[in-house]
């Protein structure tokens, strides 16, 4: 069941033709990895899902893009509730300089939820979901800031966990991070996948096969082929792909 | 090894750092030192002067007699309108230029303007203050209509330095924020303030800072010396420390002059006061984060 549809999407920065009729189906609860060189438009695509996009000047997006049946570049649409629906974590960590508990708190605050029970729930279940609740339950009122990269980065997971998205993408979540705080992550990706439909650009071929169902190769701004990731890393049908995963360039 | 050529060099090299090494101290020892005698001679003069009848009574001819009531009250009255008056509308002026307006013509229009404006005499406020609130509104020579020419004044420091201040939020954390979901007022609220409010508290320390020691546009405005009565009411005639010291400083008899820097110890701790409570309520919202 694809819960992400893209239809002949064309996207313009100013003149430059960033993305060029993309076509694309993402599964429901499935792990799908954008891979490609950089500035190929793999960015670019995720931050179309949840119109991130929007707040750059100068941008113009032709096409269809739906999520769950509906159209989220019609007019009726409430961005702000699209990116509740639609969960996002950064290549580097940003938590804000808060404690963890008003981190995690956010994003429900922001939406309405002022009941403290309710809060600390929520704060609990989301760190329990991103693998960190073991390491600072201890103290919650701790600044963010205290924390290791990697710990931060699963703040940040946390955080965008705690207002009960569908989907979750990820910008090169642990390309900033040491390999210990990358294989965690990589484990959490994968309990999540069963909650959470994932979408995770990566510069990493190895971590694209480790941990994604599909994947998507990215080159000057098309999706030259899309496909079971086990496919696409043995047998891949366009000779491009084959170049770029056999390392040929990248 | 090292040649001569390279040895003579070397040594070369390091008598130019030593050199300037010695200007730079010397240059931060000429500020501090000029500070230094400047406040020995004010306090010399003026703390034999500074008693409880200084602080309680009126200006007089008679220097013994002579007190700071009317220009306290005055310049304290004169601060506690201004400065919410200046912090609020400037901030929001440098929320707005930062956060909604960036990037547009109007608000570039008003950037390039801003910036001007900070230069300008403030005699010429003190005109302006004379033309608009003194004579077209009607406030007369009040203590608003004083404390609206400071708003002026001062507004271009802290609109500038808010603006700074939230420059340096980095852009990265209002990303999140937008992620999540939340709108620009929201991200600016929970946000971009509260990492922003140091600097804007260093911002508004400044710019008050500038406000307490004003003279020749408040003079200008219809603040005048001889006031023997404190202000009951923002539309009253009032007067302000620096006007009353530099009244004092102008009389013929000696006396004056050591009354004039008892007044100035009086502005000194006020405006070390002000400052003292805008750093701690900076240091108390710092902590909290």
């Amino acid at each position: 069941m694809s819960i992400v549809s893209i239809n002949k999407l064309n996207l313009y920065y100013s003149e430059f033709h960033a993305l060029k009729n993309v076509d694309m189906s993402i599964e429901e609860k499935s792990v799908m990895a954008f891979i490609g060189p950089s500035g190929c438009g793999k960015s670019t695509l995720l931050r179309t899902l949840n119109r991130m996009n929007d707040m750059i000047n100068g941008i113009r997006i032709e096409g269809e893009v739906k999520i769950s049946g509906q159209n989220i570049y019609s007019p009726d649409v409430n961005v702000e509730l699209l990116r509740k629906n639609i969960g996002m974590v950064f290549q580097q960590p940003n938590p804000f300089p808060k404690s963890i508990y008003d981190n995690i708190a956010y994003g429900p605050r922001i939406h309405g939820i002022r009941d403290k029970a309710q809060l600390d729930h929520i704060v609990e279940s989301s760190l329990k979901a991103a693998a960190l609740w073991t390491e600072v339950s201890d103290n919650l009122k701790k600044s963010a800031y205290g924390l290791s990269g990697g710990q931060q980065q699963r703040l940040c997971i946390a955080r965008a966990l705690a207002v009960n998205p569908q989907i979750l993408l990820m910008d090169e979540p642990t390309s900033a991070l040491d390999p210990i705080s990358t294989l965690k992550i990589e484990e959490l990706i994968r309990e999540l996948r069963e909650r959470y439909t994932i979408v995770i650009v990566t510069h990493n071929m190895q971590q694209a096969a480790r941990i994604s169902d599909y994947t998507s190769f990215f080159l000057n701004g098309e999706v030259i082929e899309s496909d079971q990731t086990d496919k696409i890393f043995t047998t891949p049908t366009d000779q491009r792909t084959e170049d770029y995963i056999t390392g040929r360039f990248g | 090894m090292a040649d001569n050529g390279e040895l003579r060099h070397i040594a070369k090299r390091k008598r130019k750092n030593r050199l300037f090494h010695q200007l730079f101290f010397m240059s931060t020892c000429f500020g501090i030192v000029a500070l230094a005698l400047l406040l020995i001679q004010v306090l010399v003069q003026g703390a034999g002067w500074l008693d409880w009848d200084f602080l309680t009574s009126y200006a007089s001819r008679i220097p013994s007699r002579a007190g700071i009531l009317a220009a306290l009250v005055g310049t304290f009255w004169l601060m506690v309108i201004t400065a919410p008056l200046t912090f609020i509308i400037g901030v929001a002026t440098a929320i707005y230029l930062e956060e909604y307006g960036k990037d547009t013509r109007l608000s570039r229009l008003i950037q390039t303007n801003i910036s001007n404006l900070a230069g300008v005499p403030s005699i010429v406020y003190g005109l302006l203050g004379l033309t608009v609130f003194v004579q077209l509104l009607s406030m007369g020579r009040s203590l608003l209509a004083g404390a609206l020419t400071m708003t002026l004044l001062v507004l271009p420091i802290i609109i500038v330095s808010s603006q700074e201040a939230i420059k340096t939020v980095p852009q990265s954390l209002r990303n999140a924020s937008f992620a999540l979901g939340a709108n620009r007022w929201q991200t600016i609220v929970r946000v971009v303030l509260p990492s922003a409010l140091p600097g804007i508290m260093t911002g508004s320390i400044l710019s008050l800072s500038r406000a307490i020691g004003e003279t020749a546009p408040l003079i200008v405005v219809g603040a005048v010396a001889y006031v023997a009565f404190l202000p009951s009411s923002p539309l009253d005639t009032f007067t302000v420390m620096p006007i009353q010291i530099f009244n004092w400083a102008s009389q013929p008899q000696a006396e004056f002059q050591n009354v004039a820097a008892a007044g100035i110890i009086v502005l000194l701790i006020m405006l070390l006061s002000m400052n003292a409570f805008a750093i701690f309520l900076r240091n108390k919202y710092q902590k909290k984060q």
